[in-house]
């Protein structure tokens, strides 16, 4: 018998820290090769750690929430054989002893709810269900603590004898965070439930980043409004006679494309301002970020040299990139490297919103949704298909004329689409 | 006019309204209280307390004239006489002290107390008088009224519960229409009082409401007091020359009865009826305000707590609502989920009904065992000169979970508490049969009962 080390790896080149997400596994589980242990994130990107071992679980190197610094014990697994502790760099010799907390820095004192591994199905929990209308066994202080704690006392096994619930279920039945407080019946009852969310993993990311975009940038936000019908009509006539067999197109290529042509004029624009250094980059090729919600929240993945793809291929990237990003399997660099980024909620895009600014890039667009209105053209009122394009600039380094200018620039492109495409 | 402005309004200062004010007070709710007559309500003034306070003296000069003919227990008096006048002077005593303590308790937890009648104007104002009051929750606690029958209007012979606690003379023949928990508790206490009391009910047993085991007792105690019963007989009027009541007996023959008194107690109904209730359109559950299970009427912030509120119209049920509702409006979560609400009927014996009844469990679907204890194997009930009369348990047959509680016997009403408890912690017939019960009690019966339901009573 023998004891395998799993180290944190180094993920991306320059990371020092990744943050622990969740466990898949517990101490005491048999684990296989190849069957994920946990998730580890980095800058942007969610990373399975596999196991290249069969074995036990004997140590944990962390607790979900922890940053975690590359090359700590992450896992600690009792293998057959030698195992792989005498073979490493750092000839440390693993003990029985609890594997002494690897380098962490607790960045607060997260408690992390113990998220119970959602593969190992064993429901001895507290919770139980019964009948609508059956009523549970519990005497009348029980049942007002419970009115008190918004627990549904029907969802709460009762450990008391004939399984009467006891002040001790409804302790244990809170420490597995499964009140259900929040299936009130009555839609006017006065509710006094709150509920603590550890703001762990992605979300701590995107509080940190957001938070640092609007403290360092000084934000600048200009609205424009877009003609798109002429936009629109080429693109219903591209899909027509194209979608079968290039693929349908949204308009988010069009807008990619109106960037890369707009951007050769606006340099100042497409470049990224490292404040602490105080140099602006500026770049030639256009990598434009965009902007995606995935269910563990923003994620931002990069469509690369936009500037050298056809419209069917930044199509094409996108879609790609969006799945990718959504389903957590986007690369770290396909999350990272963007020189601007573009914004979209698409229908529920609304009116105007002030995007916040991806740093260190120094520009943003956002885009609104697309509504029919009667415009005054040559003193007629006709009825045309209408955008905003709602922009985040950093004021610090983009002044307020070029910034106006180079929208005007992706006004003039869209309404026109033609000159899109000519060089 | 006048306006005044609270978060709290409550109509009615009867049990369900004055002990919302109180726990309103407790939670520094801003909190007025509109009673039109007198605080504690029907409970105090008009229903539970006073017709006890009669019941005593009706036992009291019973058992004298008792020891005064036969006494087994070797007393000797001379005939008794009685006063009634100082009679309902000693019970008024007891009414004054009880509603003065409620004023007292209203006062110490800062209610304001509006003397008069509210007629609402909406679901935030009312009006009484000339002042008009602005609250943020409206709680209605009217109570409610007795049933009249319309071929007999209350007056002079023909009287209600009322006239019948404060009477100036022991009638010498008195007609209870009504042979439920009310005309049999005034009509025994009549009949002890002296008076030649007869009961007529139109149904075929009296106390309807409860199976006929249970009333057995009561209906021996009856004949035994000489309370004659026209089961089956229905009022048809009443004739004022000759005193003289016609009931229409199940034969179809018409009997007329003659009395010097007749005792409507034919039940009680919501009081809907006087204080403008139609200007807030509520939803209603017969004639009673449909209430959910937080007392919350059809209308946001207002509540319907009581006898208001439908059955059962009982006191302590009206306080549990109130306490709740004052907590609700407090912010805490609350609902009205009791077990149990026990129901007594101080006839001779009392009768106690808390739970379920095996009928009840029965059409509930539950297989359940029913065992009872006679009061005749318990000494206790011997040194009272008691022996009629029992304990009955219904447990859950898979679990012995116990769903039901019933007695009947001489001071059976004080096994209430111990039935509701039992009930309200979810007791198994064991934790009945393992308490250890006080000898000698009536409560043994209770400890036998559950013994008995497990196959292994010791005193049977």
């Amino acid at each position: 018998m023998g004891t395998h080390v799993i180290k944190m790896p180094d993920i991306g080149e320059g990371i020092a820290e990744v943050e622990l997400s969740v466990w898949h596994v517990k101490v005491g589980d048999m684990v296989v090769e190849d069957q994920v242990l946990a998730d580890v994130m980095t800058d942007k990107a969610m990373v399975d750690i596999p196991s290249p071992v069969h074995g036990k679980v004997i140590a944990l190197g962390g607790q979900p929430g922890e940053v975690m610094a590359v090359g700590s014990v992450l896992i600690s697994i009792e293998v057959e054989g030698a195992g792989n502790v005498k073979e490493s760099a750092q000839p440390a010799p693993v003990k029985e002893v609890p594997v002494a907390a690897p380098k962490v820095e607790a960045v607060m004192e997260s408690k992390p709810v113990a998220a119970p591994a959602p593969k190992a199905a064993v429901c001895q929990g507290p919770m139980v269900a019964r009948a609508a209308d059956e009523r549970p066994l519990a005497s009348p202080a029980v049942r007002k603590h419970a009115l008190d704690l918004g627990i549904q006392l029907r969802l709460v096994r009762g450990s008391g004898p004939a399984g009467r619930v006891l002040h001790e279920d409804l302790d244990t039945y809170l420490a597995q965070g499964q009140s259900n407080a929040s299936t009130v019946s009555s839609g006017y009852t006065q509710r006094t439930d709150e509920q603590q969310i550890p703001v762990i993993g992605m979300r701590r990311k995107i509080a940190q980043r957001m938070q640092d975009a609007t403290q360092r940038a000084a934000h600048f936000s200009y609205v424009e409004e877009i003609d798109v019908t002429a936009v629109e009509e080429l693109r219903a006539h591209l899909n027509e006679k194209h979608g079968a067999t290039r693929g349908k197109l949204t308009l988010l290529p069009f807008l990619v494309r109106a960037l890369v042509v707009a951007l050769r004029d606006f340099p100042q624009i497409n470049a990224r301002y490292d404040d602490e250094a105080q140099v602006i980059t500026r770049l030639g090729a256009v990598h434009v970020g965009i902007a995606t919600q995935a269910d563990i929240g923003l994620m931002v993945p990069v469509v690369r040299h936009a500037e050298a793809r056809s419209l069917w291929d930044n199509a094409a990237e996108i879609s790609r990139l969006a799945t990718a990003a959504r389903n957590g399997k986007a690369s770290r660099d396909e999350l990272s490297g963007s020189s601007i980024t573009l914004t979209s909620l698409g229908a529920l895009g609304g009116i105007v919103s002030t995007p916040v600014l991806n740093l260190p890039e120094v520009a943003i667009v956002g885009v609104n949704k697309i509504v029919e209105r009667p415009m005054v053209i040559k003193g007629q009122i006709v009825i045309r298909k209408m955008m905003n394009l709602s922009s985040s600039f950093d004021h610090r380094v983009v002044d307020g004329m070029d910034a106006a200018l180079f929208i005007q620039a992706i006004r003039g492109l869209l309404e026109q689409p033609a000159t899109l495409f000519v060089e | 006019m006048q306006t005044l402005n609270t978060t709290l309004l409550i109509i009615g200062g009867g049990p369900g309204g004055y002990v919302t004010a109180i726990r309103a007070g407790q939670l520094g709710i801003p909190t007025i209280l509109v009673e039109g007559q007198s605080l504690g309500g029907t409970c105090l003034n008009i229903g539970c307390i006073p017709s006890k306070a009669l019941i005593h003296v009706a036992e009291q000069f019973h058992q004298t004239r008792h020891h005064h003919q036969l006494s087994p227990l070797g007393i000797s008096v001379s005939a008794p006489t009685l006063d009634i006048t100082k009679s309902v002077e000693w019970k008024d005593g007891i009414v004054d002290r009880l509603t003065t303590g409620v004023a007292a308790l209203l006062k110490k937890n800062k209610v304001q107390v509006i003397q008069g009648w509210a007629k609402v104007v909406d679901g935030k104002t009312v009006d009484v008088g000339d002042t008009r009051i602005q609250c943020e929750h409206l709680v209605l606690a009217t109570g409610s009224k007795s049933v009249n029958l319309p071929m007999l209007p209350i007056g002079g012979p023909i009287i209600s519960s009322t006239e019948a606690l404060a009477p100036t003379s022991v009638p010498k023949r008195l007609i209870v229409v009504g042979g439920g928990y009310i005309g049999l508790e005034l009509g025994i206490a009549y009949r002890k009082l002296g008076a030649e009391v007869s009961v007529v009910e139109a149904q075929e047993r009296i106390l309807p409401a409860y199976d006929a085991e249970l009333t057995q007792p009561v209906h021996d105690e009856l004949r035994k007091l000489g309370v004659k019963l026209y089961l089956k007989h229905s009022v048809q009027g009443f004739d004022s020359k000759e005193n003289t009541l016609q009931v229409l007996a199940p034969n179809g023959a018409t009997l007329n009865l003659e009395t010097d008194q007749v005792l409507v107690a034919v039940g009680r109904k919501p009081n809907t009826q006087g204080w403008n209730l139609e200007a807030l359109n509520l939803d209603m559950n017969g004639s009673s305000i449909k209430i959910d299970h937080r007392c919350q009427t059809s209308m946001r912030n207002v509540y319907a707590i009581g006898d208001l509120s439908g059955e059962p119209m009982l006191a302590h049920r009206a306080m549990a609502q109130g306490e709740m509702v004052a907590e609700l409006i407090s912010g805490k979560s609350r609902e009205f989920n009791p077990t149990a609400i026990a129901a007594v009927c101080f006839t001779d014996p009392e009768l106690v009904v808390v739970g379920k009844t095996p009928d009840e469990a029965n059409a509930a679907g539950l297989d359940c065992i029913v065992s009872s204890f006679p009061f005749a194997a318990n000494g206790r009930a011997m040194t009272l000169e008691s022996k009629s009369g029992f304990v009955r348990v219904v447990a859950r047959r898979d679990n012995h979970v116990i769903v039901g509680w019933q007695a009947v016997g001489v001071g059976v009403s004080e096994l209430s508490t111990a039935f509701a408890q039992s009930l309200e912690m979810g007791a198994r017939l064991e934790d009945i049969g393992g308490t250890i019960h006080a000898h000698p009690t009536l409560g043994e019966a209770v400890q036998e009962a559950a013994l008995r339901a497990l196959g292994h009573a010791l005193h049977l």
